[in-house]
């Protein structure tokens, strides 16, 4: 999931500068499981607005934010409070702004759209109110190689080869409370018995498969 | 080529370190490199070490070899592109410089522009492969090279590692990419470098002992606390706080020497790592008999 928090309260004021009314959005999916835009946080943040002497005129939690589809049934059926606001303030990650943005516009909705959240990482949910980044989305999984420990987003570095000079006692030098990712992958490895696979030399990677903007089409 | 010559021909090689200055005044560096002259078999110039913003390893390198020193050349992947890295190797060969280290180099955010973007496109293995294929005459790609360079590559490995099996391993894969001598992170202890060499020495390629100059107790407690795999034993952190601040450089330069003696026999070099106390190497190198 995609590991989410609010901006500075400050900022977020900054941005509604010489706005009244104001239409809140937040998602039911990662937003709502970061505690940052679900129900509870929009009604939040509608108290603290409305302090600040801002009208809210409506708002909706999208099933997911980041669909064209559901952003668009939720807007028609929402217009009337949209557009009687000067803005939206999007509790959704920044792919969902921008879908809230393109999608409002699809359906003849033009406003301004603010992000109220800032987008950490795609992370694990390890307990509740824990979140650990896991995953790079790099384009070309090593797990396979690597005892299912991904060295590209839990070594700082990104290394491909093994540890650096500076992992000791299982932890990197850049923080000492941060576990070294070739310890665990060597450890997990060595457990698997697949410790060759530590030995094999792997190539630079392909950062062309990186590209921005990435997409993707499903063939039939 | 004097530092493979000395390992081809048996020789105790000896190197030591210049670390470039922060801004263009390079003539301090300059003179005080004079020291080295005819004592040491060729000067790393590191690239950044720490991460600080500085003047680079290459035209350092450069400037000693225009005086008659040997350089080493280093580089690290933290700063530079897969693009940048084959330049700078190309660079390095049309300047004459042959000796070249190759090392992954310390996160940006260790040093003093934390907010750099780190780049780390190569790690150390990648690199010495792509010095590697540079020699062959093609670049990482497979594109053909109008002329191509010829060097001596270098590696580093921490034999202070805790576990020391994935620096071994780390170790053999420097090797098989192109590693033709080691130079190690600085070892206090000769039975722990003697636990290293039991196993290093099979890959039969020249490691050279590291040897930072302990400059204090205090400096010796900080490296036990904060730099990996570095362990200094409290005899030697005993030694250096009885020692007035006057005596320092004369107690460093006897442990630093009473090191080498030890461990001079498990290993085909050192690596003195003086940190500015560059004027203490001679000594160091007359007390250890080199």
């Amino acid at each position: 999931m995609i590991i989410l928090e609010q901006k500075p309260y400050e900022e977020i004021l900054k941005s509604l500068e010489g706005e009244e009314k104001v239409f809140l959005v937040g998602c039911t999916l990662c937003a709502t499981t970061c505690r940052v835009g679900g129900e509870d946080e929009l009604k939040e943040m509608q108290e603290k607005l409305e302090k600040e002497g801002k009208k809210i005129t409506g708002g909706v939690v999208l099933e997911a934010a980041c669909q064209a589809i559901e952003v668009k049934k939720k807007f028609r059926e929402k217009k009337s409070e949209i557009e009687d606001a000067d803005s939206l303030l999007v509790l959704a990650c920044g792919g969902g702004a921008q879908s809230v943005r393109e999608n409002a516009e699809r359906v003849k909705i033009k406003k301004l759209v603010h992000p109220g959240l800032n987008t950490l990482f795609q992370g694990e949910v390890t307990r509740g109110g824990h979140f650990e980044e896991r995953c790079s989305l790099c384009g070309e999984c090593v797990l396979e190689q690597t005892g299912t420990i991904c060295p590209i987003t839990r070594c700082t570095k990104g290394l491909l080869n093994g540890p650096c000079g500076g992992s000791s006692k299982g932890k990197c030098e850049v923080d000492q409370e941060r576990d070294c990712a070739w310890d665990l992958i060597y450890k997990r490895l060595e457990e698997i018995g697949q410790l060759d696979k530590m030995k094999e030399i792997r190539e630079a990677k392909n950062y062309s498969k990186l590209m921005k903007p990435r997409s993707l089409v499903l063939g039939r | 080529m004097k530092l493979k010559e000395a390992f081809d021909s048996g020789k105790f090689a000896v190197t030591s370190e210049v670390a470039p200055p922060k801004g263009t005044d390079i003539s301090p560096l300059l003179e005080e490199a004079e020291i080295f002259k005819g004592r040491v078999d060729a000067v790393n110039v590191t690239d950044l070490q720490s991460s600080v913003m500085r003047m680079g390893s290459l035209p350092v390198s450069h400037l000693l070899q225009d005086r008659g020193l040997e350089a080493v050349f280093q580089v690290t992947c933290r700063d530079r592109n897969r693009l940048a890295l084959q330049s700078d190797l190309l660079n390095a060969a049309v300047l004459g410089i042959e000796n070249v280290l190759c090392l992954t180099g310390d996160y940006t955010t260790l040093g003093d522009h934390p907010q750099a973007k780190p780049v780390f496109d190569l790690d150390s293995v990648q690199l010495l492969q792509a010095a590697v294929k540079l020699q062959n005459g093609e670049d990482m790609v497979g594109e053909k090279l109008q002329g191509s360079p010829k060097f001596f590559l270098g590696a580093v490995v921490n034999p202070g590692a805790d576990p020391l099996e994935p620096q071994l391993i780390k170790m053999e894969k420097k090797i098989k990419a192109g590693a033709q001598f080691f130079q190690t992170q600085a070892v206090y202890d000769a039975k722990l470098f003697e636990k290293f060499m039991k196993e290093a020495e099979k890959f039969g390629v020249p490691v050279m002992l590291g040897i930072v100059l302990l400059k204090s107790a205090g400096m010796a407690k900080y490296m036990n606390a904060n730099v990996a795999g570095v362990f200094v034993p409290d005899n030697l952190i005993a030694e250096m706080k009885e020692t007035a601040k006057e005596d320092r450089p004369k107690k460093s330069v006897e442990i630093a020497a009473q090191l080498i003696k030890e461990m001079k026999d498990m290993c085909q070099g050192v690596h003195l790592m003086p940190l500015g106390w560059d004027k203490h190497v001679p000594a160091i190198l007359d007390a250890a008999g080199l």
